[in-house]
């Protein structure tokens, strides 16, 4: 069974393992050095020009896998010798091109940067063009290409840029962490702090939860995760590598989507705080729109919250699918409540760093949330939560929520709201397409994902949001 | 007396938000608001016993279900206050 998308994600994953296979043993600080070899054994190279390279770039992953530059407060950074440099020419003519006489490629321009030389065969005047990719499209053999970083067409909010080294360069101050370059860069340049050190050090100092109790706090989009074994078997797993007791985030999706009704009811207007990327985006991006942001915390924090009220000593790690919930836990308002997040990448290395074989293990419960938590894993979800709950507590407020999913969508439904030409109350904004199942932090993303949220809703065994919180009154 | 129900995922599938709820609604019918502290837990580590647990100051009671509840309450939470009550007369 594939437990990955990628060979780059499998890359990365034997790192943090080996990282954690020697820091539960206590030994991560004499082999160390040794991780590159152990992982790129022999002397034929399988992934870049030589050994050495493969190693050298191990080295820098480990350091990630280790927490990172301590000096970089963005927890995204790029490996710069891991960078292959892609070409950064934009739209190009190939060698495809066969001189034909339509020209549909001349005609579509608007800015006319469309040339041909004696043998009829196109060529683009990059003093004119805009890169629209209008000549790509209607070229019948496709020959116009479009050579453009991978990381940089996966950032959305352009933070991406090439260095003087020519390895990709990301600007810390526009950076909302939200991950879509990790995923999309094909070397596995760019990746994210690690914080699994953290976690397995406050597990083995918990002294078997007994000096303070461990609490994971899954996000709702595990439902779509660990597909090769059965929820009920990955909350065993996590009980196993030290957690006194799981959690779901759903619940503090419920709390939110109850608060949050009310908010909008009042306000007359929002836009959804539950994707730290997006929250991050708005303040960067549309200052002006910061108090329409909703002041109620993440269901990551208010779940949280919860758990540390009851249990202050409690040590509490959330495990998602994001990369960003990595900054935002760091944020002081965040952090009295939430000790670590990592991600179900690191989660299945964490298991496998212990050679926990989930299948194995016998199914445990996880079940506190309302089917409204849970779907808030994917787009819509926040959306379908909040009119649930304006409908329970009748109040007097017609809904028109514009789900936004991916920083396109986003930025649309802003600049209109800026403009006051947005015909909508509730702006529900996720930064990875699909919502929190596109994360960057998930071992898979499949087309599947949504259903598999769904039917994990269907089986909640509260049917409504107030049921679910009832116990918080 | 603090009184704490176990909410987690194994003692709500055998019925702790009810057991909360009727718990709440008994404390104000015997008019013991004062006296009790009741709240949420969210796990007390007796996931794979029959029925929920439930801690009273420092004891974790186990086994309790909503057949059970109204003789658990009177023995375990209204007989002990009283008992203090009077000891205090």
């Amino acid at each position: 069974m594939r437990k990955f998308d990628t060979k780059v994600q499998h890359l990365k994953y034997k790192v943090l393992r080996e990282v954690a296979r020697e820091e539960w043993k206590g030994t991560l600080l004499e082999k160390i050095t040794d991780i590159p070899k152990r992982i790129v054994p022999g002397s034929e190279p399988t992934m870049r020009c030589c050994v050495y390279k493969e190693r050298a770039i191990l080295s820098e992953r480990i350091k990630l896998a280790i927490g990172g530059n301590r000096l970089n407060s963005n927890v995204i950074e790029v490996i710069d010798i891991a960078c292959d440099e892609c070409p950064v020419g934009g739209y190009e003519v190939t060698e495809a091109c066969r001189g034909c006489l339509a020209h549909r490629c001349e005609d579509v321009c608007k800015r006319g940067a469309i040339t041909f030389d004696n043998h009829q065969k196109a060529h683009i005047d990059k003093t004119k063009c805009v890169e629209c990719g209008q000549c790509a499209k209607v070229c019948p053999y496709s020959a116009i290409a479009n050579n453009k970083r991978p990381c940089e067409n996966a950032c959305k909010i352009k933070a991406i840029s090439m260095s003087e080294t020519k390895a990709a360069k990301i600007d810390d101050k526009k950076c909302i962490a939200c991950g879509a370059c990790i995923y999309q860069c094909p070397f596995g340049a760019i990746s994210e702090k690690s914080f699994i050190l953290n976690v397995i050090d406050m597990i083995k100092r918990s002294d078997e939860n007994k000096k303070y109790k461990m609490y994971a706090v899954v996000a709702p989009s595990i439902s779509s995760q660990f597909t090769y074994a059965s929820l009920g078997q990955v909350v065993s797993g996590i009980k196993t590598l030290g957690f006194y007791s799981v959690i779901e985030a759903a619940l503090g999706a419920d709390i939110v989507a109850a608060k949050e009704a009310k908010e909008l009811s009042e306000k007359g207007f929002l836009t959804s705080s539950c994707c730290p990327a997006f929250v991050d985006y708005i303040h960067k991006q549309f200052p002006a729109f910061t108090d329409k942001i909703s002041h109620n915390p993440s269901p990551m924090a208010a779940i949280a919250e919860q758990i540390k009220k009851t249990d202050p000593d409690s040590r509490v790690v959330f495990i998602g699918p994001c990369t960003a919930k990595k900054a935002e836990f760091q944020k002081p308002e965040v952090h009295k409540w939430v000790d670590c997040v990592i991600t179900f990448e690191e989660l299945q290395a964490l298991f496998d760093s212990k050679d926990i074989d989930i299948t194995s293990l016998t199914d445990e419960v996880l079940d506190n949330a309302s089917y409204f938590g849970r779907i808030f894993a994917r787009s819509g979800g926040v959306s379908e939560a909040i009119a649930q709950a304006i409908k329970e507590q009748y109040l007097d407020f017609k809904l028109n929520a514009v789900p936004c999913d991916g920083i396109d969508a986003c930025r649309t439904a802003l600049l209109k709201a800026s403009k006051g030409v947005l015909d909508a109350n509730f702006i529900e904004g996720m930064a990875c397409s699909g919502g929190c199942i596109g994360g960057a932090g998930c071992l898979t993303h499949g087309e599947k994902n949504k259903s598999e949220v769904d039917k994990y809703g269907e089986q909640a065994h509260e049917k409504t949001i107030s049921e679910a919180i009832s116990v918080f009154k | 007396m603090k009184v704490s129900v176990c909410i987690g995922s194994s003692c709500h599938l055998k019925g702790s938000y009810k057991i909360l709820e009727s718990l709440k609604e008994k404390i104000k019918e015997n008019n013991l608001e004062n006296e009790v502290e009741l709240s949420g837990n969210f796990c007390m580590g007796k996931c794979n016993l029959s029925g929920v647990s439930l801690q009273i100051n420092d004891k974790i009671h186990t086994g309790i279900t909503y057949e059970n509840l109204d003789s658990f309450f009177s023995e375990n939470i209204l007989d002990v206050i009283e008992q203090g009550r009077n000891e205090q007369l």
